[in-house]
């Protein structure tokens, strides 16, 4: 129900299974950190504050993927209390790189990286936080793109619907002006199937694109791949299909569509 | 200064005339001392892009450009041409219809009085509209293919007489001088001939044509007016009439770059279309189709862009900024309910029929100039030409087997290709 008086937004900040990257973007808007402070009540956010304020929330973002039980359950529980649940990052959209767990026996990496592996008690996938709870909005990225966060923060406050454009990175691309990396250099770009959203950040910078984003709208991975393994020569990036499944299986190798693109190579 | 001869430029016998010395460098340097902005073309990032240019050495003096479908790749040899490129990685449209423009900013609670270039617009007080008056700008070396593209995007956007009028367009538009130059070397996905844009430059929309030849190891520059402004250029520039060889070199090389071209749309395109509504070929477009959009995007014509709004934090402005924007994507026929044109296949066909067919029956003339932009930058290159071609095929194009409509795109669920992603 509607408060009578107004009163600033109430925001969290929650983490799960991830790097904390994608919550430091939200510091790292240094200019316009004060301004985001004074427009919100910050009640939950452990990276910056000591608030811990039990809700409800009227927004959350929500960072990292579910890996165990314990978490699951803590979700759902901050479900309930937000009105508003904003996924942030390729982790919380997808599972994150960490999801290629769920592709192999999740036990061999428990037992190649911890020394006690006994005290382990995770899940065998890396899931997204949507597949256990409804999400209102989502936003992509390893990390999530800063500008989109402060767009998102702003539409939420003013009581707007933020513009997440889900086309092909290709048309940021264009529009910065960016000669093609992968027409003219033979460089892999997986722009043409990744959702824009960065404003081309790799290819601006002479590389293709790592997918981070993960899947554009309308995409056409398999098109893509068959082109990855063309020669340079043909106007492809001569990848071969083991090359071509890294591709596809990084930080979103769980995403729909990219996961399979990826077990198709290998 | 100027030469003194009696018949240059423009104001008594139109022919050409040739330039002495570094006649580029000459004309550079007056169009930079009368406060111009020249953009031109030159060499970045592996390709020949168009920036603004401060020297003549910043042309793309040696370059040549091997464009293939989806390939495009630079060479460099010991040579004196400047222009031995076919179309730049974009167009001029950057330039007049820019990718990302500031069409206004309201402000709650009416204008700051100090804000700059506040305009009392449409909307009343409160609405600030940004660049009044734009720099003053040359275009140097425009390929006849862009010379062509101008002259439809100035059909498009300053255009009043048919009511359609972008004025900051009109603006840029209005005092930028046009330095054309006729295409010697073409690459293999030009198809200027064929659409009738090139590769020599026609007899209007520039304010001065040039051709590049190539005399001993010198290039050397014949030059045309075509405006009084084009003619008072060359005036400033030392010239003399060319010689009956000199045009002859000129004409003849325009035929062998004409009969170097070796792609071509077939032969009325827009019937072609009309007849290819449910074509089987779209599927198989659709196939291929990475639906990224850059094929309109790199397109020297396509004008789409979509316009969004954005406020501040404290809700106390709200910028409206114009972005261009694309028959690909999902947004772009996105209506109540869902997009009108859910899958490749429908974008592919919106896009080719628009460019090739819809556009006469809208502005009066073909939506492609021939550049092959479209073809050198679609990652996997898809051919507009190698297209219209399959699609004049008569087959049938589907078999009917059973009462059921077919998918002529793959628009419907029926016939889902086993290669096509998960839905999203
Ligand atoms: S560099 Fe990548 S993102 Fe940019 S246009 Fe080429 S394929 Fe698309
Ligand atoms: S449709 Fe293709 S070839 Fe024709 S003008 Fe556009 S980019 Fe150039
Ligand atoms: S082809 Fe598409 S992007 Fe180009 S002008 Fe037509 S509708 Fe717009
Ligand atoms: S035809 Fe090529 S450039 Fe155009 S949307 Fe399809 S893949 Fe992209």
């Amino acid at each position: 129900m509607a408060t009578p008086t107004p009163r600033r937004p109430r925001l969290a900040v929650w983490k799960f299974a991830s790097c904390d990257g994608c919550q430091l973007s939200l510091l790292d808007c240094e200019d316009e950190l004060l301004a985001v402070a004074g427009a919100v009540e910050i009640a939950y956010f452990l990276e910056a504050t000591r608030a811990t304020a039990p809700g409800p929330y009227d927004v959350s973002l929500v960072e990292g993927s579910i890996t165990t039980a314990h978490d699951l359950r803590r979700l759902k529980t901050i479900r309930r209390r937000s009105k508003v649940l904003v996924t942030i990052g390729a982790c919380a959209t997808s599972g994150g790189i960490q999801a290629l767990k769920s592709m192999a026996d999740a036990g061999d990496y428990v037992r190649a990286v911890y020394a006690h592996p006994a005290f382990i008690r995770t899940l065998d996938t890396s899931t997204p936080i949507a597949d256990h709870v409804p999400v209102d909005y989502e936003l992509r990225g390893c990390p999530i793109d800063r500008g989109q966060l402060l767009h998102v923060l702003t539409a939420l406050i003013q009581g707007r619907q933020p513009r997440l454009p889900n086309y092909a990175a290709c048309v940021e691309c264009k529009r910065a002006g960016v000669v093609c990396v992968m027409v003219a250099k033979g460089e892999p770009c997986l722009g043409p199937v990744t959702q824009a959203g960065c404003g081309a950040l790799c290819p601006r910078v002479g590389r293709g694109c790592y997918g981070c984003f993960g899947p554009a709208e309308g995409m056409n991975t398999a098109a893509l791949a068959a082109h990855l393994q063309t020669s340079r020569d043909h106007g492809g990036a001569g990848l071969d299909s083991a090359e071509t499944r890294h591709r596809f299986h990084l930080f979103n190798a769980n995403a729909p569509g990219f996961r399979e693109e990826g077990q198709r190579h290998g | 200064m100027g030469a003194g001869q009696p018949n240059s430029g423009g104001s008594g016998e139109p022919g050409p005339v040739r330039l002495l010395g570094d006649g580029v460098a000459a004309l550079m340097a007056v169009l930079r001392a009368a406060g111009r902005e020249v953009i031109g073309p030159t060499v970045r990032d592996g390709a020949i892009v168009l920036r603004p240019l401060k020297r003549p050495d910043d042309l793309p003096r040696g370059w040549h450009d091997r464009q293939e479908a989806g390939l495009y790749r630079l060479d460099w040899e010991d040579r004196p041409t400047r222009f031995a490129h076919a179309a730049p990685a974009q167009g001029w449209k950057r330039v007049l219809h820019p990718p990302e423009a500031c069409v206004g900013t309201a402000y709650r609670g009416g204008i700051a009085s100090s804000a700059e270039g506040a305009d009392a617009g449409p909307d009343g007080p409160c609405w600030a509209a940004p660049e009044a008056s734009p720099p003053l700008r040359a275009f140097f070396g425009v390929r006849p293919c862009d010379l062509a593209a101008l002259s439809v995007l100035d059909g498009i956007l300053a255009n009043p007489a048919a009511g359609y009028h972008d004025p900051a367009y009109a603006r840029r538009r209005r005092d930028t001088l046009v330095v054309a130059a006729d295409c010697a070397s073409p690459a293999a996905t030009c198809f200027c001939a064929g659409m009738g844009t090139g590769p020599g430059v026609g007899d209007s929309g520039f304010d001065v044509a040039l051709t590049e030849l190539v005399e001993g190891d010198a290039a050397v520059y014949l030059a045309r007016a075509g405006s009084p402004a084009g003619a008072a250029l060359l005036e400033a520039v030392e010239h003399r009439p060319a010689s009956d060889a000199e045009r002859a070199a000129a004409t003849d090389q325009t035929v062998r770059a004409t009969k170097a071209q070796t792609r071509a749309l077939p032969a009325d395109p827009r019937a072609i279309l009309a007849r290819a509504t449910e074509h089987r070929h779209w599927a198989d477009v659709a196939a291929r189709c990475l639906a990224c959009g850059t094929c309109t995007l790199a397109c020297p014509t396509c004008f789409c862009a979509t316009v969004e709004d954005a406020t501040s934090l404290d809700g106390v402005t709200a910028a409206r900024t114009r972005r261009w924007s694309s028959c690909f994507t999902e947004a772009f026929s996105y209506i109540h309910g869902g997009a009108v044109r859910g899958t490749r296949g429908a974008r592919y066909r919106q896009w080719i029929t628009h460019k090739l067919s819809a556009w006469y029956d809208q502005f009066g003339t073909s939506g492609c100039v021939g550049c092959g932009r479209c073809v050198t930058w679609c990652p996997v290159g898809i051919d507009i030409t190698a297209e219209v071609a399959a699609l004049s095929e008569t087959r049938p194009s589907h078999r009917r087997r059973g009462p059921a409509r077919r998918p002529v795109d793959g628009s419907a669920t029926p016939r889902r290709r086993k290669d096509d992603p998960p839905a999203p």
